[in-house]
């Protein structure tokens, strides 16, 4: 199914074209999170569990709002609370929500082996194909936000989608439909852009948030879901969000350079003993003492 | 048990005894599969292997199971033929030697124990190699468990793996290609266990002195 759609931009482990690249005209899309309007009540969270069917999981409980330390396999919308102190000594219960940034150029469809696992939309979703899943976990090591999570039941790997499902009918995703107090908004990704700035530009010239900003990693291109921060200098403060977030180096290493050196090897080697056995051919030991052929093969 | 090399009653020589051949071909087998799978892994435009043997999603399943399997195989080669694998003083000449060897020119190649400092060099690449691609492959067989504050454990794996299986190759290459087309008896020697008398003082001369010494003590 996903490799048919003219809606394909890139695709995971795939030997050859992508049938939509440069096909389609049509926006990308962009999820806003304003951070500084967020009231942490987790009604995004319920709203992903209950759009995309998702098995229940256990929270716990470490003296603070957080339900559980991480997104899980079933669980892909999680807000993480950090109870920050800053430099004056003041404290700011800073929230965000955390899920799959989507990001431009993903580090999970990059390490991905399966071909189609991992399908980039014309749209800039990243969506995984369970159906073509298989189970390495190399996304999980080829993203740099901790997203991927793998299901020990299903024994695939799942994430966000962005609704992908809604999307492409004109809906929003879930988790913006049921946000109440309007932090979340979704759109093209110049508007959603354009948007984050005015918010940022707001917040430091009349909230005195002097470095109140957007956060659009570009070490992975930008990202389609996208943060206004009260203190875009520190995101880690945020639950832990990359302040320059890449696609692991050791990663790039054995997609780029170490595939082109190692096939090259391998085919200079068989190439190399090739034309040895042309060359020189085999070793023959002539006579056995006893008048037998030195090799009875 | 299995006896050691020795000379036969016909006139050839024992080189590997019944369960030195077993072992190699158990190493020999899980590694084509490792090698197989691994690549369909490695590059989408091999990603057809792993649906020729049963689709990706069981080679994923069987490729750590065929890996244990490996690593055990060179653990037991690792038991028999270790001391026959030492370093010697006399290798430094062999490999200086070695454009000889490659030209066929064995004659003027220096004298050889059971081992050539080339086999040696295959088996010390394997076994380190291999047990390399053990660590790194149990990372790799189960990254959902690896928290996210040691991730620098996941992107070793992910570079340590393929860097020691690409070596791998280069060796197995080279292994099959001397053992199946350039060395002539070498094959029959790991299939049957026996080599001529010729081949024996041609290639491992060392080796082969010492065996007639032992059977002329044995008399």
């Amino acid at each position: 199914m996903s490799q048919a759609t003219l809606g394909i931009r890139a695709i995971s482990g795939h030997a050859g074209s992508v049938p939509g690249a440069g096909v389609e005209r049509g926006l990308e899309v962009c999820k806003l999170i304003d951070t500084t309007t967020c009231i942490g009540c987790k009604a995004c969270e319920v709203a992903c569990l209950e759009w995309n069917g998702l098995t229940f999981s256990e929270t716990t409980f470490d003296n603070s709002y957080q339900t559980m330390p991480e997104t899980s396999w079933n669980y892909w919308n999680l807000i993480k609370f950090n109870e920050h102190e800053r430099e004056d000594g003041s404290m700011a219960l800073l929230m965000r929500k955390d899920q799959c940034m989507h990001c431009e150029e993903p580090g999970c469809l990059a390490a991905c082996p399966a071909d189609g696992a991992i399908v980039q939309y014309v749209n800039g979703i990243v969506d995984f194909q369970q159906d073509h899943c298989i189970g390495c976990g190399y996304c999980i090591t080829g993203c740099p936000f901790n997203i991927p999570k793998f299901s020990p039941t299903a024994r695939k790997v799942f994430k966000c989608t962005l609704c992908n499902d809604r999307v492409t009918q004109g809906l929003e995703p879930a988790c913006i439909k049921s946000c109440p107090t309007g932090c979340l908004h979704f759109g093209s990704k110049t508007d959603m852009k354009d948007l984050a700035d005015k918010r940022a530009a707001q917040l430091r010239e009349h909230s005195g948030f002097a470095n109140a900003g957007v956060y659009d990693p570009p070490g992975v291109g930008g990202t389609h879901v996208i943060y206004v921060l009260h203190d875009s200098t520190n995101p880690e403060a945020y639950g832990g969000l990359p302040k320059n977030p890449t696609i692991p180096l050791t990663v790039q290493l054995w997609k780029t350079p170490l595939k082109w050196l190692g096939n090259l090897a391998i085919i200079g080697g068989l190439i190399g003993v090739f034309a040895h056995y042309l060359r020189f051919g085999p070793k023959i030991v002539e006579e056995d003492e006893n008048g037998k052929q030195g090799a009875r093969q | 048990m299995t006896p050691e090399p020795h000379l036969l009653p016909n006139g050839r020589v024992l080189r590997y005894s019944y369960r030195e051949r077993l072992v190699h071909w158990l190493a020999g087998f899980s590694y084509v599969y490792l090698l197989l799978t691994g690549l369909a892994f490695w590059s989408p435009w091999l990603f057809w292997i792993a649906v020729v043997l049963g689709g990706a999603t069981v080679s994923r399943e069987l490729h750590p199971w065929a890996g244990l399997v490996f690593v055990a195989a060179v653990l037991m080669m690792y038991r028999m033929w270790a001391s026959g694998m030492k370093e010697s003083p006399a290798d430094a000449a062999w490999w200086k030697a070695v454009r000889h060897y490659i030209r066929n020119e064995d004659e003027q190649m220096p004298s050889a124990d059971r081992f050539n400092p080339g086999q040696k060099l295959l088996f010390w690449g394997f076994l380190w190699n291999g047990l390399l691609l053990l660590l790194s492959g149990v990372i790799l067989w189960f990254p959902q468990y690896i928290p996210w504050s040691l991730r620098f454990l996941r992107y070793l794996a992910v570079i340590v793996h393929p860097v020691c299986a690409l070596l791998t190759i280069g060796l197995f290459i080279i292994h099959v290609y001397m053992g199946a087309a350039i060395e002539r008896g070498a094959f029959g020697s790991v299939i049957r266990g026996d080599v001529s008398r010729a081949w024996a003082d041609r290639h491992h001369h060392t080796w082969y002195r010492q065996l007639l010494r032992d059977s002329e003590a044995r008399k």
